[in-house]
C-alpha cells in the first residue's frame, strides 16, 4: 500500500535520509527501528507531509487500488486519504478533556453516529481512558496520554496507521501494553508502521521490520528474523 | 444524567436572573447616573466587545495581532460615513470635496452597524492570507504596520475621509441599549463558538499546530477564519465608539488604542471570555480614575502641579506589575461558572492520583 523510492531528506547542510527503500503490504505491521539520527523519525515525517522539499518518491495505494503520489501534500489531505501519525511525544491537547481529545481527532468527519461508535471503540480499547474521559489532557499519566494519543489516530477511521515512538518515556510494564493493544488494532485490519527503539518490544509484533543506519536502510526482514540475526542482537537488542 | 439537567435547569435560570438583573440596571441607570458616568458604561461594553474579539485572535487563536486599531478605524469610518447626511458631509469637507459617489450614500444606523463589522471583516481576511503566514512577533509587526498605513491612508484620502480634520456630528446612536444589546449578542456567539468543537480546533491551533495538523486541521484557514471574525468585532465596536462619541479622527486610532485593547485582554487572561469582560470593567474603570494624578494635587504645604500623561505611567506600571505577578492574568484560561457557587455532591477521587497499579485490572490485554 506504501511504497517507498530512494527517499533523500535534507534537514539544512545535513543529509538526514540518504536513499531509502521501503514497501509497506496492507495489514502488516512494519517497523522501522534504529539508533537515534538514524532517519526514522525523518522517514515517517515525510510520508506524513511534515517534511518539505524531500526528494524520492512516496506512492500511496488506497483501498480502491488508486495509487497516488504523496510529495507536496500538507499533513491534512493525508489525514482525509487514510493516513493518519500519532506523532513523537504524544502531542494531545493538555487544555481539553480526554473525550474533546477524540473528537478532534475526528475532525475530518461529520457522521455523528460514526464517530461516537469510534469513540467507544477507543474506550474499549483503553478501559482506563473511559475512566477518566471528562479529565483534562494533562492531568493524564505518561502512559494514559500515549494511550489517548493512540486513540486519537484511531479516530480519523486511517487505513494506515503511524506511529512515532509509543514506548517514549513508558514504564516497561506499560510498554508491553501498549504494544498488544497495537498488535489488537491490527487484528482489526489497520496496516501499522512502528518507529520504535524500543527494538526488542517492536519486532516481536512486527511482520517485517528495517533497520535503519545512518539515513538508509540497513538492515530488512520478517521481525522473527531480525530477532535472530546476530548484528541486531549485538546493535540493538543488547546482545 | 437527572442530575445534569438539574444543572442546566438552574443554569438557565440564573443566567435569566442575570440578564433581568442587566436589564434593571440598564433601566435605571439613565435617570440616576450623570452623562460622565453614562459614557463610561458604555464605554465599559464597547472595551468589552472589542477586548473580545482581539482575545479571539490573539487568546484563543494564539495570533499576536497589534492591527485592532486599524479594524476599528474600518469600523467607524463605514458606520459615519453611512449615517452622515449629505448636507452634513458637504459642510464637513472643506480642504477637497467629497467623493461624489459617497455623498448621497445613506443608511440606517443598525445597518452601518454590520457594514462596519463585514468592511472591517473583509480587510482582515485581505490582510490575514499573506500575514498569517508569519509567526510570533513578525506577526504582531505586521499587523501593527497594517494599522498604521490604514492610519495614514486615512489621513490622505481626503475625499474619502475628510483627512486629519476627521467627522464631526455622527448622530450619538450609541445608548447603553445598543452597547450592552451588542455586547450581550457577541458574548453570547463566544460562548457558543469556545465551546463547540470549533473553540477545540482553536484551542489545538494555538497549543500545538503539528498536532492540529496531524488530525486533519487546515491551520492556516482556521486562522484566516478567527482572524476575520475577530476583526468583524473590531469594526463593530469601532463603529459603535464613533456613534458613542460622535466625532471621529485618525489620531483615535493610533497604537496606544490597541495598547488598551491589549492590557484588557492581557489583565483579563488570554484565552478567557470572562476575563476580557473583567479586564474591561477594571481598565475602563481605572484609565478614567487615573485622571486625578493629571490634576494639580496640594497636599497640605505642598503643592504638585499636573503632568498630563502621568496616568499612562501609573498605568504601565500596573501592567508591568501584571506581567511580573500573574501572567495569566485574572482568570487565565478559565471561565465564569455558576458551580462556583454551588458544592458538588459526587465527591471523586482525584483520579490522576492513583497509583498505576490502582486500575491495572480494568486495562486490556
Amino acid at each position: 500500500m506504501l511504497d517507498i523510492k530512494n527517499l533523500h531528506i535534507w534537514y539544512g547542510g545535513i543529509h538526514a535520509v540518504k536513499g531509502l527503500n521501503m514497501v509497506i503490504d496492507r495489514g502488516d505491521i512494519v517497523t522501522l527501528i534504529g539508533a537515534n539520527g538514524a532517519g526514522k523519525s525523518s522517514t515517517i515525517r515525510a510520508i506524513a507531509g511534515l517534511v518539505r522539499g524531500y526528494k524520492g518518491g512516496i506512492s500511496y495505494t488506497n483501498p480502491g487500488g488508486k495509487t497516488v503520489d504523496l510529495n507536496g501534500l500538507k499533513p491534512e489531505d493525508m489525514v482525509r486519504m487514510g493516513i493518519a501519525l500519532s506523532p513523537e511525544g504524544r502531542r494531545i491537547l493538555p487544555q481539553l478533556t480526554v473525550r474533546e481529545n477524540l473528537l478532534l481527532g475526528a475532525y475530518i468527519r461529520s457522521d455523528k453516529e460514526g464517530i461516537e461508535e469510534d469513540i467507544e471503540h477507543v474506550y474499549s480499547l483503553f478501559p482506563r481512558l473511559k475512566e477518566r474521559y471528562a479529565q483534562k489532557g494533562g492531568t493524564l499519566s505518561g502512559g494514559e496520554q500515549q494511550m489517548l494519543a493512540v486513540g486519537r489516530s484511531l479516530m480519523s477511521r486511517p487505513d494506515l496507521m503511524m506511529l512515532d515512538e509509543p514506548s517514549l518515556g513508558l514504564a516497561p510494564i506499560l510498554v508491553g501494553e501498549v504494544f498488544e493493544i497495537i498488535r489488537e488494532i491490527n487484528r482489526q485490519g489497520k496496516t501499522i508502521l512502528l518507529v520504535e527503539q524500543n527494538a526488542f518490544a517492536a519486532l516481536k509484533i512486527a511482520n517485517r521490520a528495517y533497520v535503519l543506519e545512518v539515513g538508509s536502510v540497513a538492515i530488512e526482514g520478517t521481525g522473527r528474523e531480525l530477532l535472530q540475526n546476530a548484528a541486531v542482537k549485538e546493535a540493538y537488542l543488547g546482545g | 444524567m437527572n442530575e445534569d439537567m438539574n444543572r442546566k435547569t438552574r443554569n438557565f435560570i440564573l443566567n435569566c436572573l442575570a440578564l433581568a438583573a442587566l436589564v434593571a440596571f440598564l433601566l435605571w441607570a439613565p435617570g440616576n447616573l450623570d452623562r460622565y458616568k453614562l459614557r463610561i458604561i458604555n464605554l465599559i461594553a464597547i472595551n468589552a466587545i472589542l477586548g473580545l474579539s482581539l482575545n479571539l485572535i490573539y487568546g484563543m487563536t494564539g495570533m499576536f495581532s497589534l492591527g485592532h486599531a486599524g479594524f476599528m478605524a474600518i469600523g467607524a469610518y463605514v458606520s459615519s460615513l453611512l449615517i452622515l447626511t449629505a448636507e452634513q458631509k458637504t459642510s464637513m469637507w472643506i480642504l477637497e470635496p467629497i467623493a461624489p459617489w459617497l455623498l448621497n450614500l445613506h443608511a440606517p444606523f443598525l445597518v452601518s452597524l454590520i457594514a462596519a463589522g463585514l468592511a472591517a471583516a473583509f480587510f482582515g481576511w485581505l490582510i490575514a492570507l499573506p500575514v498569517l503566514r508569519l509567526g510570533g512577533d513578525y506577526l504582531g509587526i505586521a499587523t501593527l504596520g497594517f494599522a498604521e498605513i490604514l492610519r495614514i491612508l486615512i489621513v490622505n484620502l481626503t475625499p474619502l475621509t475628510n483627512g486629519s480634520l476627521g467627522l464631526k456630528g455622527i448622530p450619538a446612536h450609541t445608548d447603553i441599549w445598543m452597547s450592552y444589546g451588542c455586547l450581550v449578542a457577541v458574548l453570547i456567539f463566544m460562548i457558543r463558538l469556545m465551546n463547540g468543537n470549533f473553540g477545540n480546533v482553536l484551542r489545538a491551533v494555538r497549543d500545538d499546530e503539528i498536532a492540529a495538523r496531524t488530525m486533519g486541521i487546515d491551520t492556516f484557514r482556521t486562522r484566516v477564519l478567527a482572524f476575520t471574525i475577530g476583526s468583524f468585532g473590531g469594526g463593530l465596536g469601532g463603529a459603535l465608539m464613533g456613534n458613542l462619541i460622535t466625532a471621529i479622527d485618525p489620531k483615535m486610532f493610533m497604537i496606544a488604542q490597541t495598547y488598551s485593547l491589549l492590557m484588557i485582554v492581557v489583565v483579563g487572561g488570554l484565552g478567557s471570555i470572562t476575563g476580557s469582560v473583567i479586564g474591561s470593567v477594571l481598565i475602563t474603570t481605572m484609565l478614567e480614575w487615573l485622571r486625578i494624578v493629571e490634576d494639580p494635587i496640594t497636599i497640605g504645604s505642598l503643592h504638585i502641579p499636573g503632568i498630563p500623561g502621568m496616568r499612562m505611567v501609573i498605568f504601565s506600571m500596573l501592567l508591568i506589575a501584571v506581567i511580573i505577578f500573574r501572567r495569566e492574568g485574572i482568570m487565565g484560561t478559565r471561565e465564569f461558572s455558576w458551580d462556583w457557587f454551588f458544592p458538588k455532591k459526587t465527591k471523586q477521587r482525584p483520579i490522576s492520583e492513583r497509583p498505576v497499579s490502582d486500575t491495572k485490572g480494568a486495562d486490556a490485554g
